[in-house]
């Protein structure tokens, strides 16, 4: 019996073990995955909490109901992976082997690693992330009565899990403001590493127009070198200050320390792997899907959905001795809300960057690429049923895994 | 392909002006294009400009910032001094690199 592990039961390992499970011989392979809790949380989700749009308990559910019955689920910590040994030892003195090992550990939220952005006596008082279950919890209980000031929104360092979510983020947040009658008592402030409000040129004039409309101020070019939490404000390499009253940051992401102490993750603890079949530089016998790998596209589950798509049937041809004859393109696809009912939507790959246009059908839609609609928003709200009942599962989607160009604008140099 | 004409030299470079061919460079070129962005070399800036060489060679991409600091041991305050502003571009240009992209 060959052994499969996968370290992750989140959105890419889940969806990769559902998908597999499918396709092995259970006679020739037993699949494992490995976690530390029960708790899947459904990500996008994490963006509507503060301004109390989804509650709580509405993002929350069991991993182990997502996981197909015959695939064992383990909780535990893990400790490390011994990649010539072809074994992976967990905090519990347990140790695993292996013939083929996919790390899906994603990225995790790392203030710690910006001198003061975790000082106790701010964080979750007047410093917050959103992209953790109790970061965005704690940022609704202080946007409720919050009487104004200076909101400044700041990424730290690309990459960043869902690279669109602090843009939406702070959209939502002029809407949130406007609708209770307060956004004259707000200053509204977006602080980015990057030159523009993204990272492809297109869509960040269109993002950037959107600011600008909503009266929200662009400080780019800013690399955070700590937050002095006594005079409230960001502080950069090259000595910029932006004061703040409320800061929601978005701290560096990084992959699971595991991976480092293992001698599988490069700087950000994220294992370097080729772009296009997601198999480690070090070792054929590894793989690393969704947040957790080193490709250059988004971090996002769209991602992690697609890659999963080519990876199946490369993962079939792997084991049977052959050559991988499919490519990961790495295609993308979000949805962007932009407050009062509207979104956009952004769909990409390595060499396409987001274009307008109609999606997913040519000329027709329903929804429409960089551009503010109702239908936009309606297909973000309709995602997360999607979500748990069509990605988890691995049923089909519907959506190429490759990125198409029907129905794109493309621009006339 | 553009190409541009650097020391006499001709090159190939981006709509930047980002060279795009890695064994057209060499450090005198790289000096000419750290004046033509004021920039006056001193030995430590020709040690992050090493840095970004060797590891564009094994890793194919141009590294982050960061990855200049933790892989390469630079403080990256320093690296602020010595490349004012944008230390990640102006390294690139000067090593002769393609515009890093680290961020997606």
């Amino acid at each position: 019996m060959k052994k499969l592990l996968i370290l992750g039961g989140g959105t890419a390992g889940t969806i990769a073990a559902n998908k597999l499970v499918k396709k092995l011989d259970r006679t020739q392979w037993q699949i494992t995955v490995v976690d530390q809790d029960d708790k899947h949380h459904y990500q996008p989700g994490f963006l509507f909490i503060p301004f109390g749009t989804y509650g709580p308990d509405e993002v929350t559910k069991s991993r182990r109901r997502y996981l197909d019955d015959s695939i064992p689920l383990m909780y535990a910590e893990i400790d490390r992976v011994d990649p010539e040994a072809r074994t992976v030892a967990l905090a519990d003195g347990t140790t695993l082997d292996y013939d083929v090992l996919i790390v899906a550990t994603g990225v995790t939220p790392r203030p710690d690693q910006t001198p003061g952005m975790d000082d106790p006596d701010t964080w979750y008082d007047t410093v917050f992330d959103f992209y953790t279950y109790a970061g965005t919890t704690a940022l609704a209980k202080k946007l409720a009565d919050w009487p104004g000031g200076r909101l400044v929104v700041n990424i730290v360092e690309m990459p960043i899990k869902c690279p669109v979510a602090p843009l939406e983020f702070t959209f939502l947040a002029d809407a949130f403001f406007t609708e209770r009658g307060m956004r004259d008592k707000v200053d509204l402030v977006y602080v980015t590493p990057l030159d523009a409000a993204f990272t492809k040129p297109i869509a960040a004039k269109h993002f950037g127009d959107i600011l600008e409309r909503k009266g929200v101020s662009l400080e780019s070019e800013f690399m955070l070198e700590h937050v002095d939490t006594a005079d409230r404000k960001l502080v950069s390499y090259d000595e910029r200050e932006i004061g703040y009253d409320l800061l929601v940051t978005i701290p560096l992401n990084m992959g699971a320390d595991f991976l480092t102490r293992s001698g599988l993750g490069n700087e950000l603890n994220l294992v370097p792997v080729d772009k296009h079949t997601l198999q480690s530089k070090q070792y054929d016998s590894i793989f690393a899907l969704g947040d957790a790998n080193d490709i250059p596209a988004s971090k996002a589950g769209s991602v992690a959905h697609f890659e999963i798509d080519v990876f199946v049937d490369n993962f079939l041809e792997y084991i049977a001795g052959k050559e991988m004859t499919g490519a990961f393109d790495g295609h993308a696809n979000c949805f962007i809300e932009t407050g009062h009912g509207k979104a956009m939507l952004i769909d990409f790959n390595y060499d396409t960057e987001p274009l307008p246009g109609k999606f997913p059908v040519p000329g027709i839609g329903p929804m429409s690429l960089l551009k503010e609609t109702k239908a936009n928003h309606m297909g973000k709200l309709a995602f997360r049923w999607a979500y748990w009942n069509v990605l988890l599962p691995g049923r089909p989607m519907g959506l190429s895994a490759d990125l198409s160009m029907a129905g794109k604008q493309v621009p006339v140099s | 392909m553009p190409v541009t004409t650097i020391e006499g030299r001709e090159v190939q470079v981006d709509d930047e002006g980002f060279m795009t061919v890695y064994d057209e460079w060499d450090e005198q070129l790289g000096g000419a294009l750290a004046k033509l962005i004021d920039v006056d070399m001193t030995d430590e800036h020709w040690k992050a400009i090493q840095f970004l060489r060797s590891d564009f060679k094994t890793e194919g991409v141009t590294p982050t910032l960061r990855r200049v600091s933790t892989a390469g041991g630079l403080d990256m305050k320093r690296l602020f001094e010595l490349f004012p502003k944008k230390p990640a571009k102006k390294m690139a240009y000067i090593a002769g690199l393609p515009k890093p992209h680290g961020c997606v």
